[in-house]
């Protein structure tokens, strides 16, 4: 009967246990164990991909971890990738398995509201899109009645596609799902799908990373806008306002255009805004629990927004997408992008 | 009077005395089990409790309502149960307006068909590759020996990646696809022609179709000895004269630009799954069947061959009957573990049980009771092949072998 009792008491103390862990911040965390474990894709190029020639993670998203792990760490190497996909990255979240995920995640209220996490701010705007082989003579979605067409499973774009059957009444079409956009893409080249439906930026990313983008055309149609955002697990402020400024300081920076190639002198700048925004002589992240030079450290790392978006989806890459004129572009140019006041 | 009645004083005492510690003993054994239970069932209470504040504190709700929502995606293939109009429920396709209940029904639907498909055809090659690899040819006992090595010493979920994209994915595209007989095998799917029913409710269409059914179900259980022939022929003899009479046709698949329209279809996913896992299981069985035959007495043999047996009589007459009655249990585990392993149909994107939940967890955000439903469906689907497997070994062991 001891035995029993000590077995009960054990289980007691360890829900105890569990129930003070839980209270604590993500960011303490972090801090104490002293590396970022972000949940990133490896299979989208441009935002989170594995890049086989030189085996490191590379992509906005993954930019944007690194940026994390510079602001909160001060150093963008504390970061540990984990591969989440389009299925698991809500429950590596929820379970504590990552810190924060950024993986090319469409912001949905359903998201928000049924799944117990908060989204960061937008970091990219993106549409619902289709890719079809060159030479199957389809040249929009209308021509797609009846076919069967692929995405990836737990995505946005899944119930996205159901309701634009439903609203053409296409009776006949169907969604097949699979577990990333590595198998989606095989099974589009095999002829299996008649069309791959995703966001846009990783169509022309897939297409462009083929051995002959010619032998693909993504179709005009938006089926719907996606706008993509990191996230968190919900009701921990602390860690989630932190983040949310460190990735408003990267949009202020181009703006300011303070960016990784100037940072040097920028830090010897007398402009008051310019100091205090790169922590010269106190900052903005001592009550987030970060330290003053977060962004300087983040921008040290990966630069401002609009140089982690060029070398990732510039002129320079494969996949280029070109800003002028989208929402990705800065508010000032006619852009979306946009971080509140920082004086 | 009777002799007990008069049975000697300290007789007695002796006999109560005995009696009462029985009890006793047998009041503190039951207590003990009775207190052990309830700890157990403390203990789970206690954890359930643990994980439902855990989530609370979480804000993430624990129930099952979410099962009446409606789904909002769609299943690329699949039947489901919905709440019909009377009693009996409404046997239809899913569709993206249905329930999430429904969706988890097409799920399990899904697994059940594969797993029934691939417990009865790798039965049958397993037991034809098992007494392959003791044949007398060398060519088809190294065949089959190679064929089992092989494929039981490589990862299942490899094989089937291989069969999806290697080979079914290879077949051609449906426009240029050989058609034999009305029989399509493309990358769209392999379908077959069907008889489809057309003769409404006349008197002699119903007539003729109870009868084959009649004469079909003799063909297979044969119930008396020497009709199979007979029903055979009746059967023929029906179905032709179904036709004459227009109470059938052949609906023939017909290529259209996407996809095949009539004759019934199997979707390559579900191909690709099918083949893996009967390919796979098989060759378990192969090697329960091979180990099974080794251990059946040399005189089995020699007896059936002083009788004058070919070798194809004494395999299937003498052999193979006192095997079946041994290696069922072991079948029983192969079946168990071949219907846990449809659940790798994720990885072909075929919508089986698991994978239909993924999508539910990821739409819903319940992943935890999800995965509940998910388990408890596995545990009942086990459980039933194991009854049934338990009852066919009692009917064919009734002397009580191998219990």
């Amino acid at each position: 009967m001891n035995l029993l009792k000590i077995l009960t008491a054990s289980i007691f103390a360890g829900v105890a246990f569990a129930a003070t862990q839980a209270s604590a911040s993500v960011l303490d965390t972090v801090k104490q164990r002293g590396v970022l474990n972000c949940g990133t894709d490896n299979t989208a190029p441009g935002f989170g991909y594995l890049n086989t020639t030189t085996g490191q993670m590379e992509g906005l998203d993954v930019d944007f971890c690194k940026a994390v792990a510079a602001g909160v760490l001060g150093d963008a190497s504390k970061v540990k990738f984990v591969t989440v996909t389009d299925k698991s990255r809500f429950d590596a979240v929820l379970t504590g398995q990552v810190d924060v995920v950024f993986a090319h995640t469409t912001i949905k209220p359903a998201r928000e509201s049924s799944i117990a996490i908060d989204f960061l701010p937008i970091n990219f705007y993106d549409g619902t899109g289709l890719m079809v082989k060159a030479d199957a003579g389809i040249k929009q979605f209308a021509d797609l009645d009846g076919a069967t067409i692929c995405t990836t499973q737990g995505s946005a774009t899944e119930t996205v596609l159901t309701a634009a059957f439903k609203t053409r009444g296409w009776k006949d079409s169907k969604v097949l799902t699979y577990e990333n956009l590595e198998k989606l893409f095989s099974a589009l080249n095999s002829g299996r799908c008649n069309a791959m439906s995703t966001d846009k930026s990783a169509l022309a990313a897939w297409a462009g990373n083929a051995p002959k983008p010619a032998d693909y055309l993504i179709l005009p149609d938006t089926l719907d806008k996606s706008p993509f955002g990191g996230f968190v697990v919900a009701n921990d402020s602390k860690w989630r306002n932190a983040l949310r400024w460190i990735e408003y300081g990267l949009f202020q920076a181009e703006e300011s255009n303070i960016s990784q190639a100037n940072l040097v002198e920028k830090l010897k700048s007398e402009d008051p805004f310019v100091q205090k925004f790169l922590g010269i002589g106190g900052g903005y992240g001592k009550d987030f629990g970060l330290s003053d030079d977060f962004i300087a450290q983040a921008i040290k790392a990966v630069g401002n927004y609009g140089e982690i978006y060029d070398s990732n989806l510039g002129p320079k890459t494969k996949m280029y997408l070109d800003r002028k004129g989208t929402p990705n572009a800065l508010w000032t140019q006619g852009g979306a992008i946009y971080s509140p006041l920082w004086n | 009077m009777t002799i007990h009645e008069t049975s000697p004083v300290h007789g007695m005492v002796d006999h109560d005395h005995l009696k009462s510690r029985r009890l006793r003993n047998r009041i503190r054994h039951e207590a003990i089990q009775f207190g052990i239970i309830a700890i157990v069932v403390a203990l789970l209470g206690l954890l359930a409790y643990a994980v439902k504040s855990g989530l609370a504190e979480k804000g993430i709700r624990f129930s099952f309502s979410f099962l009446a929502n409606t789904a909002g995606f769609d299943i690329s293939e699949g039947w489901t149960l919905t709440a019909g109009e009377g009693f009996l429920p409404d046997f239809t396709l899913f569709s993206s307006d249905m329930t999430v209940a429904s969706a988890f029904a097409t799920g399990i639907f899904n697994t059940a068909k594969v797993a029934i498909l691939a417990i009865i055809l790798s039965t049958i090659l397993g037991t034809m590759l098992g007494v392959g690899r003791l044949s007398t040819n060398w060519v088809v006992r190294n065949l089959c020996f190679w064929i089992v090595e092989f494929v039981r010493n490589t990862p299942l979920l490899i094989q089937l990646v291989f069969w999806y994209f290697a080979v079914v994915l290879r077949f051609p595209p449906m426009a240029s696809a050989a058609h034999f007989y009305g029989l399509i095998v493309s990358q769209q799917g392999v379908f077959v022609p069907t008889l489809s029913w057309t003769g409404g409710d006349s008197m002699i269409s119903m007539a003729l179709i109870t009868l084959t059914w009649v004469s079909v179900l003799g063909a297979v259980f044969d119930p008396v000895k020497g009709i199979r022939c007979t029903c055979v022929a009746a059967t023929v003899v029906c179905l032709a004269l179904l036709f004459a009479t227009g109470g059938v046709a052949m609906s023939f698949p017909l290529a259209n630009k996407f996809k095949a329209s009539g004759g019934t279809g199997m979707s390559p996913e579900m191909a690709a799954l099918l083949l893996a896992i009967i390919v796979n299981s098989a060759s378990f069985i192969a090697e329960t069947v091979r180990g099974a035959i080794d251990a059946l007495p040399k005189s089995q043999w020699e007896a059936a061959a002083s009788l004058g047996l070919n070798r194809r009589c004494t395999v299937k007459d003498i052999v193979l009957p006192q095997v079946f009655r041994v290696v069922l249990p072991s079948f029983g585990n192969q079946y168990i573990s071949l219907t846990k392993n449809t659940a790798l149909g994720i990885a072909v994107g075929y919508p089986d049980l698991f994978n239909i939940y993924g999508t539910i967890a990821n739409q819903t955000g319940h992943s935890l009771e999800g995965i509940i439903i998910v388990m408890a469906s596995y545990l009942i689907l086990s459980w039933i092949i194991s009854t049934i497997v338990y009852w066919t070994n009692r009917r064919l062991n009734p002397m009580g072998v191998s219990r």
